[in-house]
Formats: structure tokens, C-alpha cells, sequence
């Protein structure tokens, strides 16, 4: 499609797929620390993620414009979301994370 | 946030994304880049008082591409200069054209990777110095401004100007063609870009000067640019050896840097934190470039490399001699006292410290190494490793001194005490 060949010819594309139709995935929910399994379809579903793509861009302006080239239909939406990096998390929550075990294997020598 | 700074921010994206195909395409039009990269900008500023009330158009990049072609036929008409006349009268009568054939989507679309591909070797020509290269290349390619270029590499935002004015006069009067270059030529030039392209990765992954190890935001417009090479010349293996170099060793760079910003090295790092859609795509690329029989490219043998370490799920699995060897093909394509010193590491690890001392110890007198802050580094922990704890610490502390990486030096300094503290220990160990 051309829109994911405009994105793949800007250098910005770092992966995508589709997904298929919740129907042939599963439910997996966790209540009192057990997991519950239920296959679908599921009859409550309002709204259904069809697929990702993950953009590498400098700025949320930029996803935002890459998004809102996306040729998509009446209705659907595109949620844009950015990846969490070690970088964003105050000083404070990195240096509590520096005493987890396995960040500290990190700094063996 | 007001909606005109809203659309400020959407119209600054809009640049980034844009501005390449634009100027490229103007390029090809005007055929001066200077004149391109001014109409460009122009079209820049319409936008800018434009859009806050009309909002951001279906399509901007067209939008932007019509005007900066309108602004291009102001300007031949103001240009009087008789001599220059006739030809632009030429150029006038085709932008004319090109703005009446209707279709501004496709006339955006048609052949503009071309002209992207003949923007990136006229950013890149050799008439250029090569940090007026990096810039050119930022600006031009990268949709980067003057004071983000000046940011990223330290310097003066006025230095980074000048050397942008200096190379589009440069270039307009060498009477660079804005062209493909063909045979022979393509090699030389081919190898241009990629050095540009892997200067401003290596300048974002190990900051040569200054207070942080990394800086990411080169990294990742190094790599974007190299993603767009590789689609625009596929059939060139040295671009996916590059691409694959790129690729894998940006997967790294979370596992880089500690909580408090210092550096890890690779051994030390947490490989669960190593990007595996980089690693993969770069494994991808590289096995492109060996498809094309690239395998002994330079770009591919370091990706290559790079790649023996992303397989390994432990240090411990490194296939060092299989390192070695990619290190000896790499020294007899281009036999560099850098690749030596890399080689004396990998022989270090697959046969003994004392091994890998032996090679690096034939490098101190290498006149080009002499401020080279990774041979001592090196040779104090082969000396280390050793048991020659002493010697040791010499070497981290004249490492240190030499390096202008504030993170480096640091972590230079603690090794430097920690060999110094072992030297003194009554303990034999």
C-alpha cells in the first residue's frame, strides 16, 4: 500500500502488521492473580485494533502528520502512542530502578 | 497550548517531512541548490502565515511545491541579468508547465526519489569539505535547522550557517550537475555519502566532545537517511552493509547508557534490552548485501561483525574467531592502525590477554594514534587482565586525559583507581 510505502521511503518505518479479526485470538484476564482464559468472538467488542505500524520520528508533531496521512476509512481511528524509553523516567525512578537486580547485571564488570 | 503554536509544531513536522522532496525537486527545476533551498523556505514562511488560519492543507507537501514553484517564476522575472535570461526563460516556461499539467500529487511523486538520490551526492560532493558535507546534508536531507545542527554537534549556531552559505556558493560555482553519477564516479561518490551518512551516526553514538556518551537524535537522522539510500540505490551492497551497521548498532543503545547517564560497554551490557526489530532488521540488510556479494564491502564486514555480537545471547557465546577474521578481511581492505586495535580485542578475547597485548603494543609508536584515547584504554585492560595492575592504571589515566567525552573520562578515572588500589594491595592475586 502506499501509504506504507511512503513511510518506508522516508526512513521512518521500523515495523508493522495487521492483525486478524479478535474471533480467532483469545482473552486472557487476570483476577485475584489467576488468569482466565475466554477464545473469541467476543459479542461486547466496541472497538478493534486491526493492526500497528511503529514510526521512528523526532517530534509527536511528526507521528501526528505521518497519521493523519494514513489513507483510513470513515470511522477509523488512529490512536498514536509513544514508546516508553529508559530516558523519560525522572532521575529519581532510574536511580530506584539502578538497585533492581537485573539493571544492577548491567553494571558487573 | 494555543492552536497557533498547535500548528506551528504541525507545520514544523510538515518540514521535516517535506522539505527534502521539496528542495530535491526544486533543485531539479532551478538546478542551484542555494536558489532551491531559499524557494523552499519561502514557501516555508507562506505556510507559516497561512496555515495558523486556513489550517494545515490535505496535502502540504503540494501545497508547499505549488507555492515554492510561483515564488520560482517571481524570481526569474526579477532577474534582469541579461546573460542569464534566456536560460532561465527556459526554466520558467517549465515551471509554468509543470504547474499547468494539473496533477500536484503525482508531479510530487513521479521520479522525486531521483532527485532525492541526486540531492544526497550534490550534499555530498567532494568539492565540499567534510563537516560542510554533514551539514549540507542535515539540512538538506535531514529537514534539519541551522540551530539544531549547531546543537547537535556543539558548535556555533553562525559557524554552522556559514558553513552552509560557504558550500551552496562552493557549489553553484563548480556548476555541479544535479545528477546520477554514472560508472567509475558512482563508486567514488557512492563512498562519500555512506562516510557522510556514518560520520553523523557515529558522532550521535559515541559523542566524541562533550557531557553526554550519546546523542541520540544524530543516531536515529543518520539511520532515517540511510533507510532512504537504501530505497533509493537497492542495488548498491555497501548501502545495506551500512544500513545493517547502523541498524545493529542502534539496537544497542538503550543497553548503553546506566541509570546516572554513564557509558556500559558492550560485554557489560544487559543484552534483554538490545532492540530485537533493529537487530533483525539490520540482520535483514545485511544478508542483502551479501545476496548482492557485498559480503566483503567494509560496511558489510563491520556489519558483519556487529552482527556476531547481536547473535550471541551471552558474551560468553561471542564467536571471537570468527571476529578476528572479519577484523583481518577488514585490515586487508583498508589497513588502519584503528582496525589493528580493534583486531587486538578481538584476539584478546579468543586467545588471551597477552595475545592482544602483543598487537597493541606494536601500535604505540603509530604517529596517528598518539592522542588516541582507545589505546591506552585498551592496552590498560589487557595490562589489567594481567595481573599488571600498575602499568594499568598509567594507561586508564592517559586515556583519560585524552578523551574529550566527559562520560568516558569518568569511567576512565574510576578504572584508573581501581587499578591503582589493586597495585598497592600486599595481597598477591
Amino acid at each position: 500500500m502506499k501509504y506504507n510505502r511512503a513511510l518506508q521511503e522516508a526512513g521512518v518505518l521500523r515495523a508493522l502488521d495487521g492483525l486478524h479479526p479478535p474471533s480467532m485470538g483469545a482473552r486472557v484476564s487476570f483476577s485475584d492473580g489467576q488468569a482466565t482464559v475466554v477464545d473469541g468472538p467476543f459479542t461486547e467488542t466496541k472497538e478493534v485494533v486491526g493492526g500497528y505500524w511503529i514510526i521512528e520520528v523526532a517530534s509527536r508533531d511528526e507521528a501526528v502528520a505521518w497519521a493523519s496521512r494514513c489513507p483510513a476509512s470513515d470511522n477509523e481511528v488512529i490512536e498514536v502512542r509513544q514508546v516508553q524509553e529508559f530516558s523519560d523516567f525522572p532521575a529519581a525512578v532510574k536511580e530506584a530502578a539502578a538497585g533492581l537486580p537485573e539493571m544492577q547485571s548491567q553494571n558487573k564488570a | 497550548m494555543t492552536a497557533t503554536d498547535y500548528t506551528h509544531g504541525a507545520i514544523d513536522a510538515v518540514w521535516r517531512i517535506e522539505s527534502p522532496r521539496l528542495i530535491a525537486g526544486l533543485t531539479r527545476i532551478v538546478r542551484d541548490v542555494g536558489l532551491a533551498e531559499d524557494l523552499a523556505q519561502d514557501a516555508l514562511v507562506a505556510a507559516l502565515e497561512q496555515w495558523p488560519a486556513s489550517g494545515v492543507p490535505r496535502n502540504p507537501g503540494a501545497w508547499l511545491m505549488a507555492t515554492a514553484k510561483h515564488r520560482a517564476i517571481d524570481h526569474f522575472r526579477r532577474n534582469t541579468r541579461l546573460q542569464q535570461k534566456q536560460d532561465q526563460l527556459g526554466r520558467e516556461l517549465q515551471v509554468q508547465q509543470e504547474l499547468t499539467e494539473g496533477d500536484l500529487d503525482t508531479s510530487m511523486d513521479d521520479d522525486i526519489g531521483d532527485d532525492l538520490l541526486r540531492l544526497m551526492f550534490i550534499a555530498c560532493h567532494p568539492v565540499l569539505s567534510t563537516d560542510v558535507r554533514v551539514a549540507l546534508t542535515l539540512r538538506l536531507l535531514g529537514g534539519l535547522t541551522t540551530d539544531e545542527i549547531a546543537r547537535a554537534f556543539l558548535v556555533p549556531e553562525p559557524t554552522v550557517a556559514q558553513r552552509i552559505v560557504r558550500a551552496k556558493r562552493a557549489l553553484s560555482e563548480s556548476r555541479v550537475p544535479f545528477e546520477v553519477p554514472r560508472g567509475d564516479e558512482l563508486v567514488v561518490r557512492l563512498a562519500s555519502v555512506l562516510e557522510v551518512l556514518y560520520l553523523i551516526f557515529n558522532e550521535g553514538y559515541a559523542a566524541t566532545a562533550g557531557d553526554d556518551w550519546m546523542r541520540p537524535g544524530l543516531c536515529a537522522d543518520a539511520l532515517r537517511l540511510g533507510r532512504i539510500l537504501a530505497g533509493l540505490a537497492p542495488e548498491e551492497p555497501e548501502v545495506h552493509g551500512l544500513v545493517a551497521l547502523m541498524e545493529i548498532q542502534a539496537s544497542r543503545s538503550r543497553a548503553r547508557i546506566g541509570p546516572s547517564g554513564q557509558p556500559i560497554l558492550l560485554l557489560d551490557q544487559d543484552r534483554g534490552r538490545w532492540d530485537q526489530l533493529l537487530i533483525r532488521r539490520g540482520l535483514a540488510a545485511l544478508k542483502r548485501a551479501e545476496d548482492q556479494g557485498g559480503a566483503t564491502g567494509s560496511y558489510a564486514l563491520q556489519a558483519a561483525i556487529a552482527a556476531c555480537h547481536a547473535r550471541a545471547r551471552t558474551p560468553e557465546e561471542t564467536d571471537w574467531p570468527r571476529i578476528v577474521a572479519l577484523y583481518e578481511a577488514l585490515a586487508r581492505l583498508q589497513p588502519s592502525p584503528v582496525v589493528e586495535l580493534n583486531r587486538a580485542v578481538a584476539v584478546a578475547m579468543a586467545s588471551g590477554p597477552a595475545a592482544g597485548l602483543e598487537i597493541a603494543d606494536a601500535l604505540t609508536s603509530e604517529p596517528t594514534l598518539r592522542t588516541y584515547h582507545l589505546l591506552p584504554s585498551v592496552r590498560g585492560d589487557f595490562l589489567a587482565k594481567l595481573g599488571r595492575f600498575g602499568e594499568a592504571a598509567v594507561e586508564f589515566e592517559r586515556a583519560a586525559s585524552l578523551t574529550r567525552n566527559a562520560r568516558e573520562r569518568e569511567l576512565l578515572l574510576e578504572r584508573a583507581r581501581q587499578c591503582a588500589r589493586e597495585a598497592t594491595s600486599p595481597e598477591p592475586r
